[in-house]
């Protein structure tokens, strides 16, 4: 047991590790979800080219993938803390903010980077429908709300698939910076784990080996779900 | 305009930083990348399972992860601990980071590197082998620039990946851009402004290295540029 795995199993570690697991899952999932919305709407916007709001889009896309995703987290860490706090305080809800703030805060700020990719993963799919089909459902008169949902986004979601696919590991992936201003997740946990039995080498070992596990799983799944969504295979 | 005169030197200087962990670690992964993309095409299950295995590993981790891994971690190891080369790299930060990242885009370097050797058309290289020439003098001649006019496009990508990668660098105590911007907001609780003019530096490294690549890539594909072509002929003639 030179390199701690007694340690790791005795102090407890084990149901720590897992806890840390959920929370960086569940980080990811709701940025996840949160950065497809962002997206599908900045997607459509650019899309449709709407004058002046496509360029904000532009501008937010691109310095959000110009720049380091640790610096924008610490951008809204920072930049948010004392507001939030004072703002909890004043109404009475001081504690209530310091459970809830550093997991809300870390789903906002993943989903603002996620969203900037999934904007970029939709607009490619919604540029890739043919232009035909939306002709001939606007020739049959259908109304656009129903256009949008028949024809748009049943196509958009199969093309943009494997791009969502793209995005969701490298937001599973970037949960783990948010390690570095304190939310217990994952990554935090093995550092606290690290510093406390001085076995750095076992736990980060065991965080990385969780990491893959979560990326692998994923991906068997979504690739179940592009074997569904590909059009016409089965027969 | 204090702030600035404070902020943008003391951010130059993580400019520098930055500059040189992306360039060196650069440097060497491409490398590997080309190693592992062409053990990839081996016919030695061994030796494609290993640069498949290598590549699922490191793609499927968050690079912090590795950094810690090397930082804090490979130190433990006996027998790191009493070798002087590999001590002499794990013992510091920034030698960390550049192991730590070089391995890293070694993995995606690798993934679009075989993309584009797979692209190379298989009757180009009946035609060199019937040519008769070597194994080596093939690769050098006709499939490697192939590949890496295909690759270009998504190999610029991975490049302003890797610029912003060396912002996880500042977590092992290395001061580059990010490093200095996250001292520089605690100092002077100027946070937006600070993150600002770190942004600004950052989108302008990125913005060059995408027109560079640009550039490379215009080179490399000038054979299906017709209009610059008769542009050429133009000049001719007018000389």
């Amino acid at each position: 047991m030179e390199f701690g795995l007694l340690q790791v199993w005795e102090g407890g570690w084990i149901g720590a590790i897992l806890r840390g697991a959920a929370v960086t899952i569940a980080v990811g999932v709701a940025s996840m979800i949160f950065g497809l919305i962002i997206g599908t709407i900045c997607g459509l916007i650019k899309w449709r080219a709407v004058f002046g709001l496509s360029q904000l889009v532009d501008l937010y896309t691109s310095v959000i993938r110009g720049v380091p995703e640790l610096l924008i987290i610490y951008l809204l860490f920072f930049g948010s803390v004392e507001f939030v706090t004072k703002i909890a305080t004043a109404f009475g809800f001081a504690e209530l903010a310091d459970a809830g703030y550093a997991f809300f805060i870390t789903v906002a700020a993943i989903s603002a980077i996620s969203g900037a990719y999934s904007t970029e993963v939709i607009r490619g799919a919604l540029a890739a429908i043919p232009k035909g089909h939306i002709e001939a459902a606007v020739a049959l008169g259908l109304p656009s709300r129903r256009i949008f949902a028949r024809i748009i986004a049943p196509q958009m979601l199969r093309i943009a698939f494997p791009g969502i696919n793209n995005v969701w590991q490298t937001t599973i992936k970037d949960t783990a910076l948010v390690s570095v201003v304190g939310l217990q997740e994952l990554m935090r946990t093995a550092f606290i784990g690290a510093g406390s039995t001085r076995n750095p080498l076992i736990f980060y070992a065991i965080a990385a080996i969780v990491y893959l596990m979560i990326t692998l799983i994923s991906q068997v799944g979504f690739n179940k779900v592009e074997a569904v969504l590909s059009p016409r295979k089965a027969s | 305009m204090e702030l600035i005169q404070l902020a943008v030197p003391v951010l130059l200087k993580g400019l520098w930083m930055t500059l040189t962990l992306t360039a060196i670690s650069v440097a060497i992964g491409f490398n590997l990348g080309l190693g592992l993309a062409l053990m990839r095409g081996s016919e030695n299950p061994w030796v494609s399972g290993f640069a498949r295995g290598y590549s699922t590993a490191f793609r499927g981790t968050p690079l912090l992860v590795q950094i810690f891994l090397i930082y804090y971690g490979l130190g433990q190891i006996k027998f790191i601990h009493d070798t002087p080369v590999l001590w002499w790299i794990v013992s510091e930060g920034s030698r960390c980071a550049v192991l730590a990242l070089a391995l890293n885009t070694a993995a995606y370097t690798s993934e679009i590197l075989r993309g584009g050797l797979v692209a190379v058309p298989v009757g180009l290289v009946e035609a060199a082998k019937a040519c008769g020439m070597s194994r080596m003098v093939r690769f050098r001649r006709i499939e490697f620039p192939l590949a890496i006019r295909q690759a270009l496009p998504a190999y610029g990508n991975e490049l302003v990946l890797m610029v912003k990668g060396t912002s996880l660098a500042s977590t092992i105590t290395v001061l580059e851009i990010t490093g200095y911007a996250k001292r520089l907001m605690s100092q002077t609780f100027a946070i937006f402004e600070v993150f600002a003019i770190a942004g600004v530096l950052y989108l302008i490294l990125n913005l060059a290295l995408i027109g560079a690549i640009r550039l490379v890539e215009r080179r490399l594909m000038r054979h299906t540029q017709p209009a610059a072509q008769s542009l050429a002929a133009d000049a001719v003639q007018a000389v």
